[in-house]
């Protein structure tokens, strides 16, 4: 095993990446083992696992998801009530969908009482929001995908409020729509954009954010 | 681990362009600022850490298992009974759009303005509130107005909410949740009871048939229930009140003297109402 590690690491200098991540140290303020009202502290981390939760179990999801408007509804059926665990695979990227955004709130609320966003860290408080944004997308379009009732109407709404916008409403809603109503290709739009568009964009943001964080270090305690 | 990396090992890169020479200054500053508590992130912090995470996840699993992922009816663009709703944290910017200066002629505020101003000042946070002060306590118009905005986002969705449990009530409906699956195979199971009872021919003459259908299922999409398992909610003697005075949500009017009209005796629609009382998903 050190022979391996020893071999790649005089060929690509590996060392120092993971010793980057691994030897910064965590103060005493951020840690809930020192003060328990420093949970607050955890709120960042969680929203990430919830957000490693919905990616894993959004893969495992295409695995059986159809996105059609024949087949849809019959395939998301199918992988809740027939598919071993599917029920809990959807279970999980249906509820982590809300904690996502729940834990998100909570810790924009950390940051934002804590005075976190002040210099030198304004950059990384704007691309926070910015995930803040593109979790919202990716809550507005996934809600489309069951196809039934509740979805449909949800996004033939959202996308007449849409249409509301001054100039570039009409074209807000032809882009998001697809079409003269919301069928078909609406349905493989919001997929595209939910699977792939939106996480692209979700991850890049989020390497941003996690390299400023260890570039400028936690703010310090108040 | 951390001082398993010693100098002999470090590869020297002798005339290559691409990677400069470390001069190891992108290394993070150490928290000198608080001596003795703090520790290294891998292993000693995560080892603790991933506790929270563990009872988040406990939490997270029990609430997947006690509530599974609702799954409504295939969607039917001619319903017209069914009340859109968009996700629960949209409701708050849904709910503001129903107020009369942002609605209608002024939607524009309620669509663009005010999620403009509120959304873009929330971003550009940092460079409205500028001043070197951290503590909350102490930064009284960010943290009122920061609390002010919790406040209106909690009343705005708590409002939004009431109104739809409202409406659902007015219309006689029930929010879509498990319907398919659990509900197909439920369906299945559920035909027709007790086809030789005369209550059964009574039903296929009178203007039962004409709503609920020949084969009892109603029009969901136009708030007309199946009568296939009505009797499991509802005993004879209801089941006549309604044929007699319509129903509770006046959706469905008087029914019985325009039968007695069409030539069905008052026996045979008490045979109707005793065969529909036997209309049970178990027999």
């Amino acid at each position: 095993m050190k022979s391996v590690y020893s071999w790649m690491d005089e060929r690509l200098d590996i060392t120092p990446l993971w010793r980057d991540i691994a030897d910064h140290e965590v103060p005493e303020h951020v840690n809930p083992a020192h003060h328990f009202s420093a949970f607050v502290y955890c709120f960042g981390g969680l929203t990430f696992f919830v957000t490693v939760i919905q990616i894993l179990s959004g893969m495992f999801l295409t695995m059986y998801y159809v996105p059609d408007i024949i087949n849809a509804h019959s395939s998301v059926d199918y992988l809740q009530n027939k598919v071993a665990f599917g029920d809990i695979v959807r279970g999980m990227h249906h509820w982590g969908a809300s904690l996502v955004i729940v834990m998100m709130f909570l810790h924009t609320l950390r940051v934002f009482f804590t005075g976190s966003y002040k210099a030198p860290r304004e950059m990384n408080w704007v691309i926070g929001m910015l995930i803040f944004m593109v979790m919202l997308g990716l809550g507005f379009t996934g809600y489309l995908l069951p196809w039934d009732n509740k979805a449909y109407f949800a996004t033939k709404v959202g996308i007449q409020i849409a249409e509301t916008a001054p100039v570039i409403g009409a074209y807000i809603k032809e882009f998001l729509q697809g079409g003269p109503v919301v069928g078909a290709q609406t349905l493989t739009r919001f997929f595209a954009i939910h699977v792939f568009f939106l996480p692209a964009v979700m991850l890049a943001l989020l390497g941003g954010h996690f390299f400023m964080i260890r570039k400028q270090g936690i703010s310090g305690p108040l | 681990m951390a001082s398993s990396h010693n100098k002999d090992e470090k590869i020297i890169y002798v005339g290559d362009s691409r990677v400069p020479q470390k001069n190891h200054e992108s290394v993070p500053r150490d928290y000198m600022a608080y001596p003795g508590k703090s520790e290294v992130f891998i292993p000693n912090f995560l080892l603790k850490e991933w506790m929270v995470a563990s009872v988040f996840m406990v939490g997270f699993l029990v609430l997947i298992l006690v509530d599974p992922a609702p799954l409504g009816e295939i969607a039917d663009p001619t319903n017209a009974q069914f009340i859109p709703m968009p996700d629960w944290y949209f409701l708050f910017l849904y709910q503001m759009l129903k107020y009369p200066y942002l609605a209608n002629k002024f939607v524009v505020f309620g669509t663009i303005v005010i999620p403009t101003i509120a959304f873009g000042a929330l971003t550009l946070a940092p460079f409205l509130d500028t001043g070197k002060e951290r503590r909350f306590y102490k930064r009284p118009i960010s943290t009122g107005l920061m609390l002010l905005s919790i406040a209106a986002i909690i009343f705005l969705t708590n409002v939004s909410w009431m109104h739809y449990e409202e409406e659902l009530e007015a219309k006689g409906l029930k929010p879509e949740k498990h319907a398919t699956g659990g509900g197909k195979k439920k369906e299945e199971k559920m035909g027709v009871m007790a086809k030789d009872h005369p209550g059964f021919a009574v039903f296929k003459k009178a203007t039962c048939v004409s709503c609920h259908g020949a084969d009892m299922k109603g029009m969901s999409a136009a708030g007309i229930p199946a009568l296939l398992g009505v009797g499991d909610k509802l005993d004879q003697a209801a089941i006549m009140n309604i044929i007699k005075n319509g129903s509770e949500n006046k959706k469905m009017s008087a029914q019985y003297d325009s039968n007695i009209n069409n030539g069905i005796t008052p026996d045979e629609m008490n045979q109707l109402a005793e065969w529909l009382s036997k209309q049970k998903k178990t027999p």
